[in-house]
């Protein structure tokens, strides 16, 4: 048994919490934290650790250059070097509304990448 | 043009947004008064999530927070692209400026919601030349989220307030190669979760009591030394000097308050002091958001904003507010407090910062321990929720932290 500390990143109430692991670093139990969604995000630290990712992608022909994007849920944090390629190499016409899937399926994970502001035509 | 309103904002970001929601609801006539083109402030270049949990009950980003926030309060009359370059609190009068020329707005109430603006690099005093290759981190986080700017190449980051460490990992993710984030405090100067997700997660390395003493390079930055300290004194022989040429400044952000000075009641930090109803030393006068306090989460200034909003139309509709009962002061351990004074008339959340790190520790009313907190931060704001029923919030009021474990 190993017992590690963590921050749960899910909310800016940023709890801290204490995991206990098992000899093969599997996850036995969490405490600290003050909802459901700690557990699991201990649960998932200590197996496939996972996160949202968020950046922006080009528009063509919009009033801003660029369009804040975000992944609508998390994904393997071994992946989002990846996923900066796709998102970085992606681009959208104008409008755009927040929302809007800008990269459908993102590398095969089932999560989409959508647009979270409003872009108008230029 | 001569306009006049019964309740105007200045400042349309979380918290002037919240004060234009409020006061519409309310049933008066309200202007909103912007210096950029659109709502927001500083929530449109904050791409990243961990807004909303207070207010709209879901994680969301920056962008999204504004967008929604803004359909929710629906249709309101706003001049953007304008600054305000006089007000006459005794008059109840303001004169803007924009394209369009020079405006004379009177007002029943008035909400101050300006924020903040971030301590430049300079402020700093480091020695060293002043090359191009030297930002603030919100200055940087605008040309890559905004504008499609990269910064530089190489990056050290000073600093480790909550916008650096959120820029180091958003420079890493765009391919910039960050060096680390230096801290001259022996403890960081953001939220914990960030140095997790945010450098922890990108192997970013946080150097505690160590910051840069010098800069060099003559058209473009070339690099900077840096230094370890040990309590405020720079470690000689710890010198090191690393090559970069950009340079991040994330060290603080100041109340901008340059409108008021000298005509309103402020702090030291120069922040507007308010009472719990939101409201200044003027009976129509209100402010919110980070021209009070710097607060680190952008609920809590939209929340204030709605309070100061509502009071401010109550006050131009005619409405008498309850006098001030109570006043707060900062005694051990208390670094900052959202509100000096008190109508002790409803229950209310006082927001406080620790002076320093503590492993337990109570916060104090009058001495009397009423709320515990484990692994106490100044960089994390404490709630204190106050009611007048349960406790004297009537006189001098003084509020303290002790750390009762490590």
């Amino acid at each position: 048994m190993k017992i590690i500390d963590m921050v749960c990143i899910v909310c800016p109430m940023g709890c801290q919490m204490k995991v206990t692991l098992d000899d093969d670093g599997k996850f036995v139990s969490v405490k600290g934290n003050r909802c459901p969604k700690g557990e699991a995000y201990a649960r998932d630290e200590v197996t496939d650790p996972k996160r949202v990712v968020t950046s922006s992608v080009k528009v063509v022909g919009g009033k801003m250059q660029l369009v804040s994007v975000k992944t609508d849920g998390t994904i393997p944090k071994r992946l989002i070097l990846d996923a900066m390629k796709s998102i970085k190499s992606s681009s959208v016409d104008a409008p755009v509304k927040r929302g809007d899937k800008v990269i459908k399926d993102l590398l095969n994970t089932g999560v989409n990448v959508v647009a979270t502001r409003t872009v108008d035509k230029n | 043009m001569k306009m006049k309103y019964d309740v105007v904002v200045l400042g349309g970001g979380a918290a002037g947004m919240g004060a234009v929601n409020a006061a519409k609801e309310q049933g008066a006539s309200v202007l909103l008064i912007e210096r950029e083109a659109s709502t927001g402030g500083v929530l449109n270049q904050c791409i990243h999530t961990g807004f909303g949990l207070q207010v709209f009950k879901i994680e969301l980003t920056g962008p999204e927070y504004h967008e929604m926030y803004i359909e929710k309060t629906g249709k309101f009359d706003a001049l953007y692209e304008t600054m305000v370059l006089d007000v006459d609190l005794k008059n109840g009068k303001l004169i803007a400026m924009n394209a369009h020329g020079n405006h004379e707005i009177e007002y029943r109430s008035l909400v101050l919601a300006t924020g903040a603006r971030e301590r430049p690099f300079e402020a700093l005093r480091i020695p060293g030349t002043r090359p191009s290759g030297v930002f603030t981190a919100g200055l940087a986080q605008k040309f890559v989220n905004l504008e499609n700017h990269l910064p530089g190449h190489k990056a050290v980051i000073v600093g480790s307030g909550d916008i650096g460490m959120i820029m180091a990992r958003r420079l890493k993710l765009e391919g910039v190669e960050v060096e680390g984030v230096y801290e001259i405090m022996p403890y960081p100067g953001g939220l914990t979760r960030n140095i997790a997700q945010c450098l922890n997660d990108y192997d970013i390395p946080l150097h505690l009591s160590t910051s840069v003493i010098k800069v060099y390079g003559k058209r473009r930055l070339e690099g900077v030394t840096v230094v370890e300290f040990e309590n405020g004194m720079p470690l000689s022989g710890t010198e090191r000097f690393i090559e970069c040429d950009t340079l991040v400044a994330s060290v603080g952000l100041i109340p901008e308050n340059d409108l008021v000075k000298g005509k309103i009641e402020m702090g030291r930090d120069e922040g507007i002091i308010v009472d719990d109803l939101m409201r200044t030393n003027w009976d129509n006068v209100f402010a919110a958001g980070n021209n009070v306090c710097i607060h680190d989460l952008v609920d809590f200034a939209t929340v204030e904003g709605e309070m100061a909003g509502r009071n401010a139309a109550k006050v131009a509709l005619g409405e008498t507010l309850p006098v001030r009962e109570g006043m707060f002061s900062a005694k051990d351990g208390i670094r900052v407090l959202s509100a000096k004074y008190t109508t002790a008339s409803e229950p209310f959340t006082l927001y406080i910062r620790v002076e320093k790190p503590m492993g337990i520790a109570t916060v104090n009313l009058d001495g009397k321990a009423i709320k515990g907190v484990v692994n106490a931060r100044p960089s994390e704001m404490i709630e204190l929720n106050l009611d007048p029923k349960k406790y004297n919030l009537k006189g001098k009021i003084e509020i303290s932290a002790k750390e009762v474990k490590r």
